[in-house]
């Protein structure tokens, strides 16, 4: 066991587990935040992501205790945070999934590129998305959002 | 008209309609919703014929007991039945509370209105509501099964996109599924699999149980099934990984190895002639010589592998075990029949077991969502007065889901000297596709589930019977819906084949209807006619032929040919041909690596009476999509020593990056009704793809995946 601090959508928390114990069961197990899915847990369909400083990070390889000291946002934490806020209403007008277990992985990736890049083409958008795998077909839905949360970006801004 | 078999099961109002005390509505579906949004629907369905916001309706998930028994949730008949049953509770509703108010008011009934579920007396200031009026009293009437339903100028709520109520968790992260649910005495399990079918267990390393008892978990072993569980779920996790090593296999003869594409044409099989989509207990007319006046006849031979359902979460189930009864809380399609099947497995009462429908990932037909049912039941018997939370991994979902049998479609027909079919045969070989656990023959509910086979005592993997009803199965849409004066049509079961298979997504439909619409292309070239003429020139159906002109004008848009380097491919069909009709449209090129590029599709689809607009358009790109990735991509590989594509780079799946431009039309049929539309985009899509790969690089592909290997090798045949 061992014991160090994870700081996840604001708040700090300090844990004791099993170093090697990947981020994503801590996120799910010690702190309850069930937004990340897992549907692999080996780094192939991104449906466990999460922000690490803001970067698109997969969470169910890399062991928890190596992300002490970084800011980790979830799904949960997105809703508090204007770009992710307009991102997941988009994804709710445009009905953007039908299961819904990729999207909380979906929406951090867009959420990762609007941070980075207000004005994505689309290519930059799929390629953005590339990891992640939805098999209910929601990718035009998602698309649409995408590059309607990015036009209401830019009338906000505007 | 005939009954309609969910009112049949459930005659009585309050089965399906409840008035809450809080002012909100139950409306109850036996159905469950499989990530297609239904229950949006059904609740848009019943505000409309009760007048009432659906936003106050409440559809809550299905259990055992409470729910009406409407069998599976499958072959896209939630809306055919459940809505149209749905929809005549609550018109049966409405006439019953139009009746109360005119006496609680003293009005006749011809001069009340009614304003979200209150009732006025036109012209006054006299009211009353729904819920003054029941005032927790039950109906106690039947539903009327021919009762005055609304017309589509009346709608208020039908007909207009909708948000789906869930949209807000999902995009919040708080949608629960069964692999999100917590209770504070939870062990997780994990799964200890076989190598393949037919390995046993042979021993487990002496020190195997006390290593994880000192680690606070504990061993199942019953058979050759295998479970470690634990309260936390990374060790529950390392725990049955390590025990993996610990454990040897007696391999017996590992899975049958040679081509399956030889097997399907060689092994012993049952053949039956089939009429109007129904096969016949008749010898097969043999395929004779073509026709005299045959102008040429052409033959060819098409093919689609085994593939997965591939669901994004592997299946998951909750249950414990306590005082001699179980409570099961699962994702499968159909808990009635789930339920009993597990009574037999587990020699419990029907009485005594309970199961609740939780949330799964789409599952597109029948995944691992049963079997893991009966694995946690497993493991919780074992653990009694503890919740059982089991996960399969992806390597178990993978490799031990029922697949979608491979197929084989051999194809012959003839034109006459005007171009137009003469004559045609059409044979299909499979393994089944109908093998849900339900009651049966020889145990069959038990049987079908995995574990049964692995546990002490096993059953004998079940042997599937022809399925001889209307479209099902293998001869789903083996029917061509075309005017063809002769046709010979033949259904092939074929035994002794290597692999688990049942019901996915539009069953044989999607091979059958990829062969029939290529071998329409090919057939339209030897003719020198255009493939939308050529298909035009044999269909009188006019409901099909709107379909198939609406989707050439959108995707040829004027043009009359495709962009330079693009092809154009198209594909119809009418799925089972009484349900939704769709035509697809396909854009793509072949890239220099021969890697197939998607540009563009467009959908032409009638499904009748159009409820949600935006979700019936959700589950036509969401059927071509998943199509896409089946033709581009998908096959399950496997040798002797078990299953090899195991995760998601040895299975690849469609990703973002080849989705294509997706342009969907809705025909207007006001008032038709209803037709289950969520396979109907399937079939016509593989077919519309290789297609598209004929027009633009002359390559015709009739074994799919048409992956840039089999493309190339084609191209040098
Ligand atoms: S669960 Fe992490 S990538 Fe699939
Ligand atoms: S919406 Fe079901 S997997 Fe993407």
């Amino acid at each position: 066991m061992a014991a160090y601090t994870l700081r996840v959508n604001g708040e700090a928390h300090d844990l004791d587990t099993d170093p090697a114990k990947p981020l994503v069961y801590v996120l799910r197990g010690e702190l309850g935040l069930t937004g990340p899915k897992i549907g692999c847990a080996l780094e192939q369909c991104a449906a466990c992501a999460v922000l690490v400083d803001g970067e698109h990070t997969l969470s169910c390889n890399r062991a928890a205790s190596e992300f002490e000291g970084t800011e980790i946002t979830t799904i949960e934490g997105l809703a508090e945070d204007a770009i992710g806020a307009r991102i997941q209403d988009a994804f709710m007008a445009e009905n953007a999934a039908q299961c819904g277990y990729c999207t909380p992985g979906i929406i951090v990736a867009v959420a990762s590129l609007l941070k980075s890049n207000p004005g994505p083409s689309d290519g930059d958008i799929s390629e953005a998305l590339a990891d992640h795998l939805c098999r209910c077909g929601s990718h035009n839905r998602v698309l649409r959002a995408v590059r309607n949360a990015i036009s209401g970006g830019q009338a906000d801004a505007a | 008209m005939p009954r309609n078999p969910s009112l049949d099961n459930s005659p009585n109002l309050d089965e399906w309609i409840v008035f809450e005390d809080d002012g909100r509505v139950t409306v109850r579906s036996g159905k469950v919703d499989i990530g297609q949004h239904v229950s949006t629907a059904v609740a848009t369905i019943a505000a409309e014929e009760l007048d009432i916001e659906p936003a106050c309706i409440d559809v809550p998930i299905a259990i055992t007991g409470i729910a009406p028994n409407e069998g599976i949730t499958s072959g896209s008949m939630s809306m055919e039945t459940s809505g149209e049953a749905v929809r005549r509770a609550a018109a049966t509703a409405k006439r019953h509370l139009l009746g109360l108010a005119a006496a609680a008011l003293d009005a006749e009934i011809s001069t009340l209105e009614v304003n979200d579920g209150l009732v006025r007396v036109a012209d006054s200031n006299k009211t009353i509501s729904y819920w003054e009026l029941m005032s927790g009293k039950a109906f106690e009437i039947e539903v009327d099964e021919d009762i005055d339903l609304k017309s589509p100028d009346q709608f208020k709520y039908m007909g207009v996109k909708t948000v789906a109520k869930e949209m807000r968790d999902i995009v919040t992260g708080g949608h629960m599924f069964v692999h999100d649910m917590v209770w504070p005495d939870m062990l997780h399990a994990r799964l200890v699999r076989p190598p393949h079918y037919w390995a046993k267990l042979k021993s487990i390393d002496e020190g195997a149980g006390e290593r994880l008892a000192d680690q606070g978990l504990e061993l199942v072993v019953n058979g050759s099934f295998i479970a470690v569980a634990g309260s936390d779920e990374w060790t529950a996790v390392k725990a049955a990984e390590r025990l993996a090593n610990d454990v040897s296999w007696n391999m017996g003869d590992g899975l049958k190895s040679q081509d399956v594409f030889d097997s399907l044409l060689s092994n012993r099989r049952e053949a039956f002639p089939v009429v109007g989509g129904v096969p016949q207990e008749q010898d097969v007319p043999p395929l004779g010589n073509p026709p005299a006046d045959a102008r040429l006849t052409l033959a060819a031979h098409y093919e689609r592998p085994y593939t997965m359902h591939g669901s994004i979460a592997p299946s998951s189930a909750a249950a414990i075990f306590e005082d001699g009864k179980l409570t099961v809380w699962t994702h499968s399609q159909g808990i009635y029949l789930l339920r009993i099947s597990m009574s037999d497995a587990l020699q419990m009462e029907p009485a005594d077991i309970t199961l609740h429908h939780a949330l799964g990932s789409g599952c597109y037909g029948h995944n691992g969502a049963d079997d893991v049912a009966l694995d946690a039941a497993l493991v919780a018997r074992q653990i009694p007065g503890r919740h059982i939370l089991v996960k399969w991994t992806r390597d178990d979902e993978h490799a031990w889901e029922p697949y979608s049998p491979a197929m084989a479609m051999r194809l012959r027909a003839s034109l006459g000297d005007d171009g137009q079919v003469i004559e045609w045969s059409h044979e299909t070989y499979s393994d089944t596709h109908i093998m849900r656990p339900r009651p049966g023959a020889n145990r069959a509910g038990a049987a079908r589930l995995l574990a049964m086979r692995m546990v002490e005592n096993p059953l004998d993997a079940p042997v599937a019977e022809p399925a001889m009803g209307f479209h099902i199965g293998i001869h789903r849409n083996l029917d061509p819906l075309y005017d063809f004066p002769e046709r010979r049509l033949i259904k092939n079961l074929v035994r002794d084949l290597p692999l688990r298979t049942s019901a996915m997504r539009t069953l044989g439909a999607y091979s059958n209807v990829f062969a029939i619409e290529s071998f329409m292309d090919e057939l339209a070239e030897a003719a020198g006619a255009d493939p939308v003429e050529f298909r035009l020139s044999h269909l009188s159906d006019e409901r099909g032929r709107d379909c198939i002109e609406a989707a050439a004008k959108a995707l040829r848009g004027g043009a009359e040919e495709p962009p330079e380097g693009r092809g154009w491919g198209f594909g119809f069909a009418r799925y089972k041909n009484v349900q939704a009709y769709a035509a697809v449209g396909i854009e793509l090129e072949v890239t220099d690596a021969a890697e197939v590029k998607l540009h563009r599709a467009v959908i032409a689809a009638d499904a009748g009476q159009v409820v949600d607009p935006d979700g019936l358009s959700a589950q036509m790109e969401g059927g071509l999509i998943q199509a896409a990735s089946w033709a581009l991509y998908e096959e399950v590989t496997f040798d002797q020593d078990g299953i090899t594509s195991r995760d998601w780079d040895t299975y690849p799946i469609m990703r973002f990056d080849n989705v294509p431009d997706i342009e969907v039309i809705l025909m207007q049929r006001p008032n038709a009704p209803f037709l289950g539309a969520g396979e109907a985009s399937s079939g016509p899509a593989g077919a519309a793809i290789a297609n598209a790969i004929y027009n633009v690089a002359g390559i015709r592909m009739r074994r799919l995946p048409l992956t840039p290997d089999a493309i190339r090798s084609a191209a040098m045949a």
